[in-house]
């Protein structure tokens, strides 16, 4: 029972870096940790570090809007998703922490022919991978969804929706801090507060890493920062196709719950879902220029919002909590980066645009195998960064970007 | 108000009033390798800092024209009519 008062930490807090680790790993979100955790489990390397230059979980994986998904339209995209929508609805039991995945089911409007042809696309490829996904029509939304406003005197009546039941909301704070007590009690190191200043090559190998806190040798260093990928990238002069900009969202005062399903609109812009507070969430899409400005802009927060009315008019009364931006690395296909680069050890996981946080169980898996036997994983051999030299994008447009 | 774009025609104007297609980039020579025009297509400096970017007036006069900003705060420093004498087309 006295357990219960004891103050106990989740993870160390170690005062110094060591001389030289078997991996670095830069970035201390959910992908970074999810890496780390799994060279550990999976592999045996425990003399791994993760460098996170303010506090873990304070970039992309603490600002998503917590969906999980994985109807995704290209037969690359929907198998690698799948798998990860797999991992996390057995992550609570294996990192033995409550991450509150809620599969309430995700339902993708459609407001036009077009939209509507895209959708059957997206419903056979994955049906054909075996993931639960179809075509439904306005009463079926209606049933699954009574508050939303289904009817045709609208901007953008709904013409139907591609309906995803695996799909649904997680704690996303709980998936970051899951993943570090579970790799810190492997043995890898978080260093938190620590950033890189500098990577160390010579004659085409990764030789180390320098930070604020001191250097480190280390021969394989993996990327995982997200919107910051390109300027890790310079350090070591590796070209990425990728360009920073910043995604926003905002929630509501919370509210009697009454929205049980993810909802999402490409067309207007918009997806939403009720938090298990009441408060609904809201998101949209990235700026259309670069920027890695972390401010929140009003003509976003004045279109979600009238959007989002349009859908559920009677949130009409409802005030905005508050409302954040994260950074994006945006890819030109919408499909992310993974694997090697030209320089050796230096390892990339970029290009996640809108998207990373869906599949950082099976991106910790892959890029710790990748690490680990110094081969790329069938998963994720379509994206690697050759792609690009090779003119072969992997087009996930439709599926990953809210605007198209 | 997220920032403003001065436009060499109509002055300073809201950014949602203008497009932009990103970073100028150097086109490569006549009959590049497949390499290269893929570099040129894909690839980005993505800088964190001021950059050199391709603005359009969509909602204004039309023009399409060059701005210096600063990627880090958005502040536009300068903005100009593109010369090919600056290799810039």
């Amino acid at each position: 029972m006295k357990d219960i008062f004891r103050k106990r930490r989740m993870w160390r807090a170690p005062t110094r870096l060591k001389d030289s680790y078997d991996a670095v790993v830069i970035g201390g979100g959910s992908h970074g940790l999810a890496t780390a955790y799994y060279l550990a489990e999976h592999h045996g390397m425990t003399d791994v570090c993760v460098l996170e230059k303010s506090y873990i979980g304070s970039g992309a994986s603490g600002r998503n809007t917590t969906i999980i998904r994985s109807n995704y339209r290209t037969p690359e995209g929907a198998r690698f998703y799948k798998r990860s929508v797999e991992l996390y609805e057995q992550l609570s039991q294996e990192l033995d922490f409550n991450l509150m995945f809620s599969q309430i089911g995700h339902l993708t409007l459609a407001h036009s022919d077009r939209a509507m042809i895209t959708m059957a696309e997206r419903a056979e490829v994955n049906q054909l991978f075996g993931i639960e996904s179809r075509l439904i029509y306005p009463d079926d939304v209606k049933d699954l969804c009574p508050e939303i406003d289904v009817s045709s005197d609208v901007t953008w009546p709904i013409l139907g929706a591609l309906y995803h039941e695996p799909g649904g909301i997680i704690r996303h704070d709980a998936v970051v801090w899951a993943y570090a007590r579970a790799a810190d009690r492997l043995g890898a190191e978080i260093h938190q507060n620590t950033e890189v200043t500098g990577i160390g090559v010579s004659n085409g190998r990764v030789t180390g890493v320098q930070t604020n806190r001191g250097s480190i040798e280390c021969d394989t260093v993996v990327n995982c920062t997200a919107g910051w990928s390109t300027t890790l990238a310079d350090m070591v002069s590796v070209d990425l196709p990728i360009w920073t900009s910043i995604l926003q969202a905002f929630v509501t005062e919370p509210v009697k719950p009454f929205l049980d399903v993810v909802i999402v609109s490409s067309q207007m812009h918009v997806y939403l879902s009720q938090t298990d507070r009441g408060e609904f969430l809201i998101g949209a899409e990235v700026e259309p220029y670069s920027t890695y400005s972390n401010r929140g802009t009003l003509p976003f927060l004045e279109s979600s919002a009238r959007h989002v009315l349009e859908l559920f008019p009677q949130l009409s009364g409802c005030k905005v909590l508050r409302q954040w931006t994260g950074i994006c690395d945006m890819s030109p296909d919408y499909s992310p980066i993974m694997g090697m680069t030209e320089v050796e050890g230096f390892l990339v996981d970029c290009g996640w645009g809108t998207y990373g946080f869906k599949a950082a169980p099976i991106v910790g898996v892959t890029l710790a195998e990748l690490v680990a036997t110094r081969k790329t994983p069938d998963l994720i051999e379509p994206f690697k960064l050759e792609r690009f030299y090779a003119d072969r994008p992997v087009s996930e447009l439709a599926a990953a970007a809210v605007s198209h | 108000m997220t920032f403003q774009v001065p436009c060499p025609n109509c002055g300073p104007r809201p950014v949602e009033e203008f497009t932009t297609t990103g970073e100028v980039r150097e086109r490569p020579v006549e009959s590049p390798s497949r390499r290269d025009l893929s570099h040129y297509i894909y690839f980005r400096r993505n800088a964190r800092g001021v950059q050199t970017e391709w603005w359009y007036h969509r909602f204004g006069c039309e023009l399409w024209f060059l701005a210096d900003r600063d990627t880090h705060d958005n502040r536009v420093l300068e903005t100009r009519l593109p010369t090919s004498s600056r290799g810039e087309w």
